[in-house]
């Protein structure tokens, strides 16, 4: 039976844009992150796609509590995340870590890898004696697959894929429950890219980790996701199984997302579902009302600009909100 | 051609050949570093020299070798004979003039043309490429453009003076996949309109199997497979591009098992001896390290340099 590790119930983050140099004045916010609710399950990956600008980071950084919420409430194991404090927060840190997009600027280039992987047990020193360090660290990067004897190297030793691990190891320090995946692999060349994909695989059927794994790539995202959330200017427009998104999406939005995604098959071309979108992503600043995608999409009706739709099960199927849901194939 | 650094010399491109012809698509395809931007920037002559040195070869445009022309004549194939495009339209585009003067400019230059005829000219092909509203945006400067506009801008741009070729590099590979898709297909639409010659240089397997007709895969400065795209995905000739397409997640697959190519692509100071692909490949035995593989021809126009060329494609 899937158990819950981690909850959000109506997420909102809004940055405010402010204008003057002494007497700063609020003119507006960005809605980055308005109204987003899931559940990761223990053991599960949560893929999270979307666009640029669509939220999918702001979303990891609130949850790893790098920003406050604007609204809304988290809840890891059954404990409010956003009301946590001292000793309970410290506790949370260990639990829920990070995989960083890039590689070359989420390392710092002066600290060897021994000390960046180990700098996790400098906080947090109940889980490793200081003695016992250099063991635990050379464990860790033999786990994702780096030479243990590297471990006074520097970063700038490593390549884009080994950069990455490091990255990995150091996420591992404090065997922590959930990772957040922010973009892991998007920097990476396509042969190394399978490399660490295999490898977080791996490591989550060892130890039994949740991902929240946040992606534009919608193939690498099938890959390693169990459920998908799919998501457009700061709000979840539909979640499922990974079988639900791809072979029954339900939103235009998800529909035309997968139907951009080229396939490596030059067979197919021209027998696809061809769904090409008009025009750019609005700003987060000033969203359309009602439903946000409605400015691009070919379904619109009046209902659209003046109701928001629900997230809710629609057509006895999962979650999308769209006022119009229904299923079509488009992979 | 070389580079010829202070950590030594590059070998950057070893031997590399490819044809195109009016109205076709060939796509070239690397991981980076494998040579394949330096390519397209030695034909188009925008190469610093030094420190890039070219050792040996021949680039014919319409017969005649650009190599053997002097500056002023090479200026002239420039936009009107071959033009190119770029990644990054951000910093492609000058951020202090106008999207406008921009394209402007090289129509008074190139073809004598008068300001109003200029913009005049300049409005239709912002209008070409679906810019809509292009007479209030052409005064824009780009970043008040959208990273799918800029790239149209940019695309507008090249158009300018009608060019014969167009070089295309990594176009798509900054952009959302919805506003992908919308520029390729505004590409293979303008090649379409004109019988344009395209050389499109990606690291997307998907957007190659989607608008090629023809596929030249680089390794370490090498083309190591030419072919047919349906014959390239039915069945590779050389190890790395079937390595390669077996790595490759997909999203009309699932639960499919990636399998890796170990290793990295080697340093082009210290490519390795024989094959540069041996160390990382599955079917690697002892010639390929001691012997360069020769281009085998596969038939139909088809060539691999693998020593067991037929024996891979013979499997597919």
């Amino acid at each position: 039976m899937a158990e819950p590790i981690l909850e959000v119930e109506g997420l909102v983050k809004h940055f405010p844009v402010r204008v003057g140099v002494l007497f700063k004045r609020t003119v507006g916010h960005v809605q980055a992150v308005d109204g987003v609710s899931f559940t990761l399950n223990k053991g599960e990956t949560l893929g999270v796609v979307g666009e640029s600008g669509c939220g999918k980071s702001t979303l990891a950084q609130v949850l790893m509590r790098l920003e406050p919420p604007t609204a809304g409430v988290a809840r890891f194991e059954g404990r409010d995340i956003f009301g946590m404090k001292g000793a309970e927060l410290r506790k949370l840190r260990r639990d829920i870590q990070i995989v960083l997009q890039d590689p070359y600027t989420s390392l710092n280039p002066r600290m060897t890898v021994g000390d960046i992987v180990g700098e996790p047990y400098e906080i947090h020193t109940e889980v490793a004696p200081k003695g016992d360090r250099q063991r635990k660290v050379q464990e860790l990067l033999e786990i994702v697959g780096l030479n243990p004897e590297h471990i006074n190297r520097y970063p700038h030793q490593f390549s884009g894929g080994q950069r990455q691990r490091i990255g990995i190891a150091r996420a591992l320090a404090l065997k922590p429950k959930v990772i957040v995946c922010d973009e892991p692999v998007s920097a990476l060349d396509v042969s190394i890219q399978a490399q660490v994909m295999n490898l977080l695989g791996e490591l989550q059927a060892e130890m039994g980790l949740s991902y929240l794994f946040i992606a534009h790539d919608l193939s690498v995202v099938r890959h390693l996701s169990n459920r998908v959330a799919v998501m457009y200017l700061g709000k979840i427009v539909e979640i499922g199984t990974e079988d639900d998104i791809y072979e029954r999406p339900m939103h235009p939005y998800t529909q035309a997302l997968l139907s951009a995604v080229p396939v490596p098959d030059p067979t197919q071309r021209g027998r696809r579902d061809v769904i090409r979108l008009t025009g750019d992503v609005p700003s987060p600043i000033d969203p359309p009302s009602g439903c946000r995608f409605r400015t691009r999409c070919w379904k619109a009706q009046d209902i659209c600009a003046t109701e928001v739709p629900e997230l809710v099960p629609r057509n006895g199927g999962h979650p999308a909100a769209c006022h119009f849901a229904e299923e079509r194939a488009v992979v | 051609m070389e580079f010829r650094t202070r950590d030594g010399v590059a070998k950057v491109l070893n031997g590399v050949s490819y044809h195109v012809s009016a109205g076709e698509t060939l796509a070239v395809l690397g991981e980076s570093g494998s040579g394949k931007s330096v390519t397209a920037q030695t034909i188009m002559g925008i190469l610093d020299m030094p420190p890039a040195f070219i050792t040996k070869g021949t680039i014919k445009f319409r017969g005649e070798d650009l190599l053997e022309k002097s500056a002023d004549e090479r200026r002239e194939v420039r936009g009107e004979g071959i033009a190119m495009i770029f990644q990054d339209a951000l910093s492609a585009l000058n951020p202090v003039f106008t999207v406008g003067f921009q394209i402007e400019e090289q129509l008074k230059v190139r073809r004598g043309m008068s300001k109003a005829d200029a913009r005049k000219r300049a409005v239709e092909l912002l209008d070409q490429v679906k810019i809509p509203n292009a007479k209030g945006r052409i005064s824009d400067y780009p970043h008040q453009f959208s990273g799918g506009m800029r790239q149209r801008a940019m695309i507008a741009m090249s158009l300018a003076l009608d060019p014969e070729l167009l070089i295309a590099d990594e176009p798509t590979t900054a952009l959302d996949v919805t506003v992908q898709a919308q520029i390729m297909d505004l590409l293979a639409e303008i090649q379409k309109e004109r019988d344009m010659g395209m050389i499109l240089i990606t690291h997307d397997l998907g957007v190659v199997a989607d608008v090629a007709d023809r596929i030249s895969v680089m390794y370490a400065g090498r083309i190591v497979e030419h072919a047919d795209v349906y014959e390239l995905f039915r069945a590779p000739g050389h190890p790395y591009t079937e390595s390669l397409l077996e790595s490759l997640p997909r999203l009309d697959l699932k639960g499919q098992e990636l399998k890796t190519i170990k290793g990295l692509p080697p340093s082009l100071t210290n490519i390795p001896p024989g094959c540069p692909f041996n160390p990382r490949c599955p079917r690697a035995f002892d010639r390929c390290v001691s012997e360069v593989p020769a281009v085998h021809n596969l038939g139909m126009g088809r060539t691999s340099r693998c020593h067991i060329a037929e024996e891979v494609v013979a499997r597919g």
